[in-house]
């Protein structure tokens, strides 16, 4: 047991053992603690936190997609929230009006999402940087504006009720809602997790952060920068799409104010305080940015006593510590929750040594 | 578990892509000319790269020796001229029985430099430009990109073909490795390694590529004599072990003279001399460009 905790090394005899995710006992321990833990959260917190977690869970696998084009291949995009829309509205449309089931209306929300951003990834071609931050913002108001004014999209009412879930004969019940949301949502988001994590194994995910490092010498070595940065946008946003309509089902009401702008900057967020160019990171950055203002409203109702003032300019409150954290990480972390949980897993390896 | 003989180790791979015998004409830039508006950085130049040979291009900064390179690789577009890659055909790749029809030539000047790659020319920068978040093993597995399958539905599943593929190609990335000393390094980011160990790790990326043709431009730039010889000695040993063709380009006079077997000369977009390191060091010419004209 002690093995569990310590290990000396990492000895590798072949590349196939060094290509495993999880090699050692203490790493292969922590992932079984981390699985029953997961599984044990319904059980211990109720509805409130619950909903939390579901809502986090979906946010990890927006924000997995827009880390992987904007953390891993350097493309960055204000276009999240529009991209959520278009994963929402199509497995909500294709489901409640077309009566697709819903497995396949999921499907064809990641395609169709990754298709349309493999077209608004098009000006990715010829922009960089800032200039790239503003097309992909006009891509974001163009897909909220088509949302808004296209009819056929809401029927008129403004939204789109979405029955709830069903999926291969299985139902949702009202009485473990958000307990059987959560173990729904745990399974694919660790699928998605899994997927992104291969892609940035292989030569695909290395193109993509080579086109990030260095986009002359990745040409001169082969890649094909049109392909690689297409290829991206529509990986990425087939996970935008999947986590767009995961919201759709969850929350079983899909309207144009949940996609503003507003949530294209909260998922830069996202990956910011998770880690640029991570995957684990992101759902770090998706938690804890989903729970930031829950922990804020407590602690103003803890320190509502002391200082009244805090609960009475709440929403100020949040926005103050929402751009504060944004600041603070990029000053003291700029690789995010992921680098700092990666020290401290260091320290441990080495424990009580310091090296 | 008994093994019949004991397993020895030698390069499994050559790290040369070109099939053409020593001697024959490699590359071919005839009447090239680039023009940057009214300035004219190449002018007619002509120049041939036989296959199997260290090939140099010297001239004072400024004479287009970068441009050049840039042009063979597809980073510029040339205004005028041809840029032929000549290579074995698909058919007779034995070197018995070859005969010239199986001889083909490709125009380099009107590719993009992905497809110049994909032929198998590979290059350096002279301000490296390697992919400084990744590891050394990342960088010189991206060498390896032209080689590998990009399905990127493929490498979603992981298990099966992705993973072989990585398997294999790491095998060759780690006779490269091996090769160019490499080992210590093969975790750490690039970003973070001394510039002559920066500069090794570009040849290796270029090296995992296979290629036909491999293009240094200044590879010994900003090194003590020490680190040149090294320098000097890794693409030596390239050259004898793989037969690979490099072309050069490089102000360190000794070094080029030492170890090249052709040398070209620029000096304001135009050649003013080819041939042997002892017939260009001869060559009036050359010897006013480099030393000014004798009043």
């Amino acid at each position: 047991m002690v093995m569990a905790a310590v290990q000396t090394g990492r000895y590798h005899r072949s590349y196939k053992s060094e290509l495993r995710l999880w090699n050692t006992t203490p790493q292969i321990t922590r992932m079984i603690i981390l699985a029953i833990v997961l599984v044990l959260i319904p059980l211990v917190f109720d509805n409130y936190w619950m909903a939390l977690f579901n809502t986090a869970l979906i946010a990890s696998i927006g924000a997995i997609g827009l880390n992987i084009l904007v953390g891993f291949t350097g493309q960055i995009s204000l276009g999240q929230g529009g991209f959520l829309a278009v994963g929402a509205f199509t497995s909500a449309i294709l489901t409640d009006r077309m009566g697709v089931p819903v497995f396949f209306s999921i499907l064809g929300a990641v395609l169709l999402t990754a298709a349309v951003g493999m077209i608004f990834g098009l000006p990715a071609l010829r922009l960089k940087g800032l200039y790239l931050a503003i097309a992909t913002l006009a891509s974001q108001m163009v897909i909220i504006f088509i949302v808004r004014r296209w009819e056929f999209l809401t029927e008129g009412q403004g939204f789109v009720d979405v029955m709830r879930l069903e999926v291969f004969g299985f139902s949702i019940t009202r009485a473990n809602f958000e307990q059987q949301w959560y173990m729904i949502l745990l399974v694919i988001t660790i699928i998605a997790a899994f997927i992104a994590t291969n892609i940035f194994r292989t030569g695909v995910g290395r193109s993509f952060m080579a086109v990030r490092d260095q986009d002359i010498a990745a040409s001169a070595i082969g890649v094909n920068l049109t392909r690689a940065k297409i290829t991206a946008f529509g990986v990425s946003n087939g996970f935008v799409g999947l986590a767009g309509a995961l919201m759709a089902h969850y929350t079983e009401i899909v309207s144009w104010e949940r996609f503003t702008l507003d949530i294209s900057i909260q998922y830069l967020a996202m990956i910011i305080v998770g880690g640029l160019g991570s995957v684990a990171g992101s759902i770090y950055g998706a938690t804890f940015i989903t729970l930031l203002p829950v922990l804020t409203r407590m602690a103003a109702d803890e320190l509502g006593g002391v200082a009244p003032a805090l609960r009475q300019q709440l929403p100020a409150f949040e926005h103050a510590i929402f751009g504060l954290t944004i600041i603070v990480f990029l000053i003291f972390e700029p690789k995010g929750l992921n680098r700092i949980w990666e020290r401290i897993k260091e320290y441990f390896r080495y424990w009580p040594f310091r090296y | 578990m008994e093994e019949k003989h004991v397993r020895t180790r030698a390069y499994q791979h050559s790290l040369s892509g070109s099939t053409l015998p020593p001697g024959e004409t490699l590359l071919q830039v005839s009447d090239l000319s680039l023009r940057f508006g009214g300035v004219k950085a190449l002018t007619d130049v002509n120049l041939t790269v036989e296959s199997g040979t260290i090939h140099s291009i010297i001239g004072p900064n400024g004479a287009g020796k970068s441009s050049l390179l840039n042009c063979v690789s597809g980073l510029y577009k040339a205004t005028a001229g041809q840029i032929m890659l000549h290579r074995q055909g698909k058919q007779g790749k034995s070197t018995e029985n070859r005969r010239p029809a199986d001889l083909e030539a490709k125009d380099l000047s009107r590719l993009p430099p992905h497809r110049v790659a994909r032929l198998g020319v590979a290059r350096s920068f002279q301000n490296i430009e390697l992919f400084d978040q990744l590891s050394v093993l990342d960088n010189i597995m991206l060498g390896r990109h032209i080689h590998t399958k990009k399905d990127p539905f493929m490498a979603m599943l992981w298990f099966g073909p992705a993973k072989r593929q990585e398997i294999r190609q790491r095998e060759l990335v780690e006779e490269v490795i091996h090769l160019l000393k490499l080992q210590e390094y093969r975790n750490q980011p690039v970003g973070a390694l001394a510039y002559g160990i920066q500069k090794r790790v570009e040849l290796g990326r270029a090296l995992a590529m296979q290629p036909a043709l491999l293009l240094l431009d200044e590879p010994m730039a900003g090194m003590n004599v020490e680190e040149k010889e090294d320098m000097a000695r890794y693409i030596l040993d390239i050259h004898e072990l793989a037969g690979l063709t490099v072309v050069l380009i490089e102000h360190d006079m000794s070094v080029v003279m030492d170890i090249s077997n052709r040398v070209t000369v620029l000096d304001f977009g135009k050649v003013i001399g080819d041939g042997t390191p002892t017939e260009v060091m001869e060559n009036p010419k050359v010897i006013e460009a480099y030393l000014g004209a004798g009043e």
